[in-house]
């Protein structure tokens, strides 16, 4: 068993970090052409990302969408995740549902749908479109979330502060909203990554007229291989692990993902 | 000054979906008290507290504060302080955010908070701990937060729902005398809910004991103690032997044997409660009256405790306790008698 | 026990916006999708409202019948592949010593934010001919000449996992960490071997989480359109891919919106269907 469990998880690990490993690789090669082993080292193409206009113009529009779209997502799901959980409405698995669809459902059709709705709309081919949808789409994120956290507070905190003295929007103001925060960052956080790199639905919507970084990406490759496309890889996976590293030295990685507190103490 | 949170009950019910909490409760509570609503999990105390603090809405029934019909008013309005069972300290605000709580969304001057909220801290014995996150209190350090917040507005009524129950035991024992000096000093009508007797009976001015939904008995502790009315309130508080048997031509036979007892009763059924230790061992003849022939199965001494259990034929052990001085000298298999004397003898039933 | 409040007049008002947000551009494009698919197609990629079976009837053509069942053929496949391999996985995981634990979880999450399109951009240099495994097998000298193993239903297939698999552990993760250690050293102490108590007893108990987390994989890869775009040929083409193309460069929007609609029933059917026989063999 012990060997399973090595065998196991190095096959893992070196599925996962294979591709990784690759893309690292092409970025730095110095000539234009994959091949192997490599002819020369060069950060040529990561300078390219600063450089190229056409580049720099996606990754602002993706940041730009991302961030705008995640914050939508957030507005859209936070006042439904509160009251599906606070409140006794009647049609709430119906409405929570809703709000899980858009998710749930394979992207191409909801890239459909909005196609055909911002076309019918006759607001083809704008960044708002993208926005909106993206918005919609992952709306389902934060609902999660949020609504996790609702689930899992202590229900006497609010009659807690009724009890003080505060009326029902008191209470959600100073002391519901202020709990929830968190879920909503994260919500946000996921939205945004989601969003970050979503080709289809943004490439049915706008199609050629506003290009994200993805859909940059899929257009560059479709006319033959730049390093750049690596470089780009690269710095996406770095800014990740980064992140996620921080987290697991400052934050508590093991109890975001939901893991058993017991888990915490364990230490083998 | 006029002692205020009279509460009175009418006509209580409760129902969540097909489960009745509370069965048509009638209660007149005295203001300046503390009254403790004592029972069994599920007998409907935590939901009766809900229904006077507004938390829960009345099946049916009214609830009246000092005269005033505040059945229909939201608990924001009712001028109650509440210590949760979890506390509901919130986590996002220090102590002295906790406390301050209720005097900010009304808008006090900010000095006048800081006074009271000091006043109050020192009240508990916090002194200095305002700057504290909750995270970094101990059990008893929050409970006392949560105390402080709930009196912060001088409430009408304090309530609180198994407050010490999350505590170990010598804390708990040391929080109730504090609890109850508090309460004492300032004069606050207080309504607790527990299911720990020892805790109602050491706290309370009244004892509300609750069973099913229902109120079995009202009394001061001692009384309920002493002079029980039910089977249930007789066994719930402290420990009791339950005789069981029937009244015919006016007398009262246990397993045939024949009692006294101070009140005469209708022929049938009837139920006595005797407490072990005001029953006696007899190694020698078995007495005529108020006493039943037995032989020992266990004995239990503790030292500061002696306790002897008695097969009598009942359904159940009977039970004889009492402290060193009384110990007598029983082995197991041993025929003993034990006597239950006429004013120790309490109808509950019948 | 405790019942919630009734919402007000104050709480409905603020369902409103999302509600809108939801109906407006959720609802409302599904069902314009729903009209769109009885339109009649122009020519140029447009269209005008109509009311004809034609994209209807298209869906009952053998080729597309045969794409419908290679689509949901290979996302099964993959989504067994990914569960058999994510379960023992997050087992182990939740089992190891807190620097592993970590710094694997921190692995896992890095590739979670990879898109798909640098996925497949990957894959597709690591089974290819110019920088990829064969290569590292030539300059090693195990082989003697690259090859190239994209595209292919492989490198179809191992993409799809790529994707997925961040996502079943992630799944599986919260109750397998929960789940009781006493559990397991109990079967052990009745004799069990590991290999033993892991098939006797974790794998029962997390029926309900592999069966969640294997749906998962499979409506996940069942969306996915850059993996089959890149790493396979036409013939390995799923139905996500179909309906884009139809939709963009065949110009024919009335048939892919009849083939999303068709897909959604699809995705919500083997959902149903494979829960059914779930909970009919559970107990």
């Amino acid at each position: 068993m012990r060997a399973l469990k090595w065998i196991v998880t190095t096959m893992v690990v070196l599925f996962i970090l294979a591709p990784l490993v690759v893309v690292a690789v092409v970025s730095i090669n110095a000539n234009r052409y994959m091949d192997f082993p490599p002819q020369g080292f060069s950060f040529h193409w990561y300078a390219q990302l600063w450089n190229d206009l056409g580049w720099r113009e996606a990754i602002v529009t993706s940041l730009i969408v991302a961030t705008l779209s995640a914050a939508l997502a957030v507005a859209i799901a936070t006042p439904m995740a509160y009251v599906l959980r606070a409140y006794d409405v009647r049609l709430a698995p119906v409405l929570y549902s809703l709000g899980i669809l858009p998710f749930m459902l394979p992207p191409v059709i909801s890239a459909l749908g909005a196609l055909v709705f911002w076309n019918s709309m006759g607001h083809s081919g704008r960044i708002e479109n993208i926005i909106i949808s993206h918005a919609i789409f992952f709306s389902t994120l934060p609902l999660i979330t949020v609504s996790l956290a609702m689930e899992s507070m202590d229900r006497s905190l609010p009659e807690a502060a009724q009890t003080l003295g505060a009326n029902p929007r008191t209470t959600f103001r100073t002391i519901t909203l202020p709990l929830l925060v968190p879920s909503m960052i994260t919500g946000y956080a996921a939205a945004f990554v989601l969003s970050l790199n979503e080709y289809i639905i943004a490439f049915m919507v706008s199609r050629f007229s506003v290009v994200t970084l993805p859909i940059k990406i899929v257009n560059d490759l479709r006319y033959g291989f730049t390093p750049t496309i690596a470089a780009v890889a690269v710095v996406f996976i770095l800014i990740a692990a980064t992140t996620f590293s921080l987290f697991a030295l400052f934050g508590n990685l093991l109890k975001f993902l939901g893991a058993d507190p017991a888990i915490l103490e364990r230490e083998r | 000054m006029q002692a205020r949170g009279g509460l009175r009950l009418e006509g209580l019910v409760k129902r969540f979906g097909d489960v009745l909490a509370v069965d048509g409760v009638h209660l007149e509570l005295p203001p300046g008290q503390l009254i403790s609503f004592l029972g069994p999990s599920g007998c409907g105390k935590t939901t009766m507290l809900r229904m006077i603090a507004g938390l829960e809405r009345p099946t049916e029934g009214r609830v009246y504060l000092d005269g005033e019909d505040v059945t229909d008013r939201p608990p924001h309005l009712r001028d109650i302080g509440m210590v949760f069972q979890t506390l509901a300290l919130f986590p996002h605000l220090s102590v002295a955010g906790n406390v301050a709580y209720g005097m900010r969304i009304r808008g006090a001057p900010k000095r006048d908070i800081d006074a009271r909220v000091n006043e109050l801290l020192d009240l508990v014995d916090l002194h200095g701990l305002g700057d504290r996150r909750i995270l970094q209190l101990s059990g008893g350090q929050r409970q006392r937060v949560a105390t402080a917040r709930a009196l912060a507005l001088e409430p009408r009524l304090f309530l609180l729902d198994e407050p010490l129950s999350a505590l170990d035991a010598n804390l708990r024992e040391q929080l109730q005398v504090e609890l109850r000096l508090l309460q004492q000093k300032l004069g606050i009508t207080t309504i607790m809910v527990t299911h720990d007797q020892r805790e109602a009976m050491t706290m309370s001015d009244l004892v509300v004991v609750m069973n099913q939904g229902r109120v079995e008995q009202v009394g001061e502790p001692l009384e309920v103690y002493r002079r029980p009315e039910t089977p249930f309130v007789a066994s719930f508080i402290g420990r009791t032997n339950i005789l069981r048997g029937q009244v015919s031509d006016g007398v009262v036979r246990i397993a045939g044997r024949p009692f006294e007892v101070d009140r005469p009763l209708e022929p049938g059924p009837v139920a006595i409660s005797v407490r072990p230790e005001d029953a006696h061992l007899q190694t020698t003849s078995t007495p005529e009256t108020n006493a039943l022939p037995g032989r020992v199965v266990f004995v239990r001494d503790l030292g500061e405790l002696f306790e002897c259990y008695v097969d009598c034929g009942l359904d159940e052990h009977v039970v004889v306790a009492g402290s060193p001085r009384e110990r007598v000298n029983v082995v197991q298999g041993q025929p003993v008698s034990v006597s239950f004397p006429r004013e120790a003898c309490v109808v509950v039933e019948g | 026990m405790s019942e919630l409040r009734r919402p007000t007049a104050g709480t409905r008002a603020v369902l409103v916006f999302p509600l809108a947000m939801l109906g407006i551009f959720f609802l409302a494009p599904f069902g314009i999708m729903l009209a769109t698919s009885f339109y009649h197609r122009i020519e140029g990629g447009f269209y005008e409202p109509a009311l004809e079976l034609a994209s209807w009837r298209r869906l009952l053509q053998p080729v597309f019948v045969e794409r419908t069942l290679f689509s949901v053929g290979i996302c099964l496949l993959a989504g067994a592949v990914c569960i058999v391999i994510a379960f023992p996985f997050t087992y182990f995981l939740t089992r190891m010593r807190r620097r592993p634990h970590v710094t694997l979880l921190v692995l896992i999450m890095s590739a979670l934010a990879l898109s798909e399109v640098i996925v497949g951009f990957a894959w597709s240099v690591l089974l290819g001919r110019a920088a990829g495994i064969s290569n590292v097998l030539v300059w090693l000298g195990v082989m003697d000449e690259p090859v190239a193993y994209q595209p292919g239903f492989i490198a179809v297939l191992l993409g799809l996992c790529y994707i997925a698999f961040p996502y079943c552990i992630l799944t599986l993760y919260p109750q397998l960490s929960r789940l009781d250690p006493e559990l397991t050293e109990a079967a052990q102490t009745m004799g069990a071997s590991p290999w033993r108590t892991f098939w006797t007893v974790v794998v029962p108990i997390g029926r309900p989480i592999i069966m969640a987390g294997f749906l998962l994989a499979f409506v996940f890869t069942l969306g996915s359109y850059l993996i089959p775009t890149f790493l396979g040929r036409p013939e390995h083409w799923t139905l996500s891919v179909f309906i884009s193309d139809q939709a963009t460069f065949n110009a024919n929007v009335p048939f892919a919106a009849a083939m999303a609609l068709f897909l959604t029933a699809l995705s919500l059917v083997v959902v149903g269907v494979v829960t059914l026989v779930e909970s009919q063999t559970r107990r």
